[in-house]
């Protein structure tokens, strides 16, 4: 056992466990977050996606002393109260059935839009390949990836300037 | 729905007066609460989670009683009881529109609770897409009569006669003078109905009200948003995985490593002194480990030494040699030969007789989570929170396999992974309550991947020949079908005998389920038919991960890739447009059309036409040049009452065998539409499920012991497989004008069952080859391609 600190959401914890741990159990069972979820501890479904240091990042097989860099979670994304445009683009797309893969959908679009804000049909279909649905909502979350890549362009500033003006 | 910073005060006014007290049991975690109150609700939940009271004895719910479905607030909202679970295709979203409009409140002053079986009447929980065709009807009657019984107590309140009163908006006015108004919450909040209905079972259980016309609902038929959504996207729906109780432990299985395996020893040291170990708990062949944090639950099961011996025979052939056994196997059982005209006369007259065998293999429910369940044995009782979509059975079955009595055990429904039917989330109840009385503490289990991959229940086997003689004409007159399952000794639902830990504990039916097997869903007018379902058994049917149980239309979508592909087949053999050939066979008959099935057949066929732009000719195209080929199939089946005709457009990659099925159609006839987002939602993850099938899933194993043991070795569909464009195509009813009011019918498993066969018939008019063994993997696609000359 031994301290490790984590910043989540903003907030910094520091905890007494096994280094080894993956971050997901903290995660999950230390800090009571519900976002990141179990799907298969292979990295092979994407159930347990944070975001460290804009990185899509498995937390289920990620060694909590191995975490440099702030952790994002999905409960994270919004912000004054605010939903993140991939969760209301999630919302207007009626995306999820189960629901339960989606904390991944969502995260790992999100470290795509932020490296990609304008992704091509066939760059959404292969960053987000790797990330699983059983209900087969892939159809409606490439359909909200997109309408949030519409609506977070939009209400981006068309240059510096103009934020300046 | 309210503004309130507070917990709402409908809870508050449950938590006084509620015969139950639910809110302190933490049944309240399953509420599917209207948007606006999901955050308070989440607090209020999450509060009472960590204090949650043992209760108990639980009861049963009367529904026979107006009150065990609905309450209605001081401020005028209500909330609906009911007993079902909405594993996300929207039907809590569905079922509060319809009792919406029959009780006369806004629907958005509603809300809906389900699936806790101390509060909700038993409907079974999910399964076999009844939501809306069976059990929606009591709901709507329930609510129908407390709308009733609040007009006659309005009535006196207002001194005037029912038939002079108005109902909107949860508010009774005097038709003549609309400033007289008594609301709901004024003449029943804080009391109760005391109204008995009447009905020897719930599905027929109604009041004095009879349900409103079709025409005159309000709610049904609009596209609401599902209520469920926005708590999934935010993180902050707590679901049955999220259960944490005082003292709460964690446990993992020590699965046997070999199919039909015996423990012969268990060696605890390399566990013994790890941090947070527990303890081992095991009886016959059953293993599990306790720890305290789930992270040492698992290092602790993997480090745990077990010895098992290997059963003398081996307990089932290898993947690759599963048909030449049920080829080979004897029936254990024949479902009784369905005949129509006179086949045998009719074959030897035929003009032509092609014949067709098809094999579907082992396919997995594979849940997109490991199965899991937390059990709490606090005060001599047993509360399970699970995500079983049979939350009722899951009690009965608790309860039978501890040998407790009944009214001790309850189950919370929470939401998890989407179930698909029997899935091992029944399992990883009986474990954790098992484990939770042993050891004294409130138990989360979990299964990990590789055992939910191997270990889940299957959906059998299927070997369907398939026989068909035509006419010079080239009509099909005679038709011989023959299915064969492995399906011996088939997996109900929590039956506490067949339960995993069950088996391993030595559990053993007299009589194992016959299983089953399925045969076509259409109503093509054939003159003469014969056809036979039967069952085939493995070497071995206990303590073995080749089980089957009910997966998502049980049968279907293998019955029906044999039945549809080989309607293709004659289509081919006759030169004629397999589309075209499909209508000429239901129009063939549509005079004696009872119920209107070959026409609704035939409009849903021609909706599918002509949202894909359907060019008649006869497959197979002329062979394209380049390494794409392209091409496109049909495929219809009529389901219940549900009538669906499916189209996919692919692309077959000629170097790599790949399949990618770039469009896709689906014409879909469930009658009245409750919500039709919801409904084309349901029908377009369905169909998708349906491809997933098609062109990946099959469980691999060699002969003692399952190979498909996560998402490399038993691949599912991935955003590269998904087509440009999908078109779900709500037909909504009859053609016959003359019924306007058709019930609405199940919706979702029916449009899984086309898909491999559209695919297939697709993938022979692109080239010309005919697979007739699912699924369509890239290896299999090539090897036929190559076996072609292609």
């Amino acid at each position: 056992m031994s301290n490790i600190t984590l910043k989540v959401n903003g907030s910094t914890h520091t905890l007494d466990i096994e280094p080894a741990t993956p971050l997901l159990y903290i995660l999950r069972n230390d800090l009571g977050l519900q976002g990141p979820r179990f799907g298969c501890g292979l990295g092979q479904c994407g159930a347990c996606t944070v975001i460290i240091n804009g990185a899509a990042v498995r937390s289920c097989i990620l060694p909590a002393s191995s975490v440099k860099g702030d952790i994002t979670t999905l409960e994270g994304l919004s912000s004054n109260g605010r939903l993140h445009p991939l969760q209301q683009a999630w919302i207007d797309e009626q995306v999820p059935q189960c629901g339960f893969c989606q904390n991944g959908q969502i995260m790992t679009a999100k470290a795509m839009l932020d490296k990609n804000p304008h992704p091509t049909d066939a760059q959404i279909r292969e960053s987000m390949n790797g990330t699983l649905c059983r209900c087969m909502t892939h159809y409606r979350i490439q359909a909200a990836i997109k309408r949030a890549a519409q609506g977070m362009s939009k209400a981006r500033p068309a240059s510096g300037k103009e934020v300046g003006a | 729905m309210t503004t309130s910073t507070r917990i709402p005060k409908e809870i508050e006014e449950v938590l006084s007066t509620h015969r139950r007290g639910f809110l302190k049991s933490a049944g309240l975690l399953v509420v599917s609460f209207a948007t606006g109150i999901d955050a308070l609700v989440a607090e209020a939940a999450a509060q009472n989670t960590t204090a949650a009271e043992p209760l108990g004895p639980y009861p049963d719910p009367n529904f026979r009683q107006l009150d065990s479905w609905i309450v209605i607030h001081e401020n005028n909202t209500a909330t609906f009881y009911v007993g079902k679970t909405d594993p996300g295709q929207g039907t809590g979203t569905s079922f509060r529109q319809l009792m919406s409009d029959e009780l006369d409140i806004a629907f958005d002053q509603t809300t809906c609770i389900m699936g806790s079986t101390d509060i909700t009447v038993d409907q079974g929980g999910s399964g076999g897409s009844t939501a809306m065709e069976r059990d929606s009807w009591p709901m709507r009657r329930a609510a129908a009569e407390a709308r009733r019984v609040l007009l006659e107590m309005a009535s006196g309140r207002l001194g005037a006669p029912v038939d002079q009163l108005a109902a909107s908006n949860a508010v009774i006015t005097v038709k003549a003078d609309p400033s007289k108004r008594v609301t709901y919450g004024e003449l029943i909040a804080g009391k109760k109905f005391n109204v008995t209905l009447t009905g020897a079972n719930v599905n027929v259980v109604t009041g004095v009200a009879k349900v409103k016309p079709v025409q005159e609902l309000k709610y049904t038929g609009q596209p609401l948003q599902r209520d469920d959504i926005p708590a999934k996207v935010d993180g902050s729906l707590k679901w049955a995985v999220d259960v944490k109780l005082p003292g709460m432990v964690h446990a993992r299985n020590v699965k046997p490593p070999f199919a039909c395996a015996k423990l012969t020893g268990i060696d605890e040291s390399p566990v013994r002194n790890l941090p947070g170990f527990i303890k081992v708990v095991s009886k016959g062949n059953y293993v599990a480990v306790v720890c305290e944090r789930e992270e040492q639950a698992i290092h602790a099961a993997r480090q745990l030494k077990t010895t098992w011996e290997k059963s003398a025979t081996a307990p089932f052939p290898a993947s690759e040699d599963l048909f030449e056994y049920m080829r080979a196997a004897a029936p254990t059982s024949a479902s009784h030969p369905i005949v129509m005209g006179n086949p045998d006369t009719a074959f030897s007259g035929a003009a032509r007789v092609i014949e067709a065998e098809y094999e579907i293999p082992f396919q997995g429910h594979t849940a997109f989570a490991g199965a899991h369940a937390t059990a709490d044995p606090s005060n001599g009782q047993m509360t399970v929170y699970s995500n079983d979509m049979k939350a009722y059975s899951m009690r009965t079955g608790v309860a039978a396999f501890l040998g407790m009595p009944r009214e001790r055990v309850r189950v919370v429904y929470m939401q998890g992974p989407q179930c698909f039917g029997r899935s091992a989330a029944e399992d990883a109840a009986c474990e954790a309550a098992w484990i939770a009385r042993e050891i004294g503490r409130p138990v989360r289990m979990q299964w990990m991947r590789h055992e939910e991959t191997a270990w889940d229940t299957k959906g059998p086997a299927f070997l369907v020949k398939v026989r068909g003689g035509m006419d010079a004409e080239g009509h099909l007159v005679a038709y011989d079908y023959n299915a064969r399952s492995c399906d011996y000794n088939h997996v109900g639902y929590n039956e506490p005998d067949t339960v995993l830990i069950a088996q391993l504990m030595g559990s053993r039916r007299a009589k194992p389920a016959a299983g089953s097997s399925a045969m076509p869903s259409e109503v093509y007018a054939i003159p003469h038919r014969r056809m036979v379902g039967e069952v085939v058994s493995l070497p071995l049917v206990w303590e073995t991960p080749l089980r089957t149980g009910n997966l998502r239309d049980p049968n279907g979508p293998q019955s029906t890739f044999a039945a549809e592909s080989f309607i293709d087949e004659l289509a081919a053999a006759a030169k004629s447009d397999p589309l075209e050939f499909r209508i000429n066979m239901l129009t063939a008959a549509t005079a004696d059309d009872t119920g209107f099935r070959r026409a609704r057949s035939i409009a849903v066929l021609k909706a599918a036409a002509q949202a894909y732009g359907w060019d008649p000719r006869p497959s197979p195209k002329p062979l394209g040049k380049g390494n794409i080929l392209t091409g496109r199939g049909v495929a219809y089946s009529f389901r219940g009452q549900t009538v669906v005709a499916q189209i996919a457009e692919i692309e077959v990659n000629r170097q790599t065998g790949h399949v990618w099925a770039k469009r896709l159609v689906c014409a879909h006839d469930c009658g009245l539409v409750v919500n039709p987002e919801s409904l084309r939602h349901t029908v377009e993850c369905a169909t998708l499920h349906g491809l997933s099938r098609a062109i990946h899933e099959e469980v691999q194993f060699d002969t003692e012991k399952i190979t498909s043991v996560d998402w490399v070795s038993h691949p599912t569909l991935r955003h590269a497989d998904i087509p440009e464009r999908i078109d779900v195509v709500v037909v909504n009813g009859d053609p016959n004008p003359n019924r306007p009011d058709l019930p609405p019918y199940g919706a979702g498993e029916a449009a899984l069952k086309p898909m491999l066969a559209a695919i297939a018939n697709a993938i022979y008019d692109a080239t010309g080859v005919r697979i007739r063994r699912a699924p369509f993997r890239d290896a299999r696609v090539l090897a036929a391609l190559k076996a072609a000359r292609l």
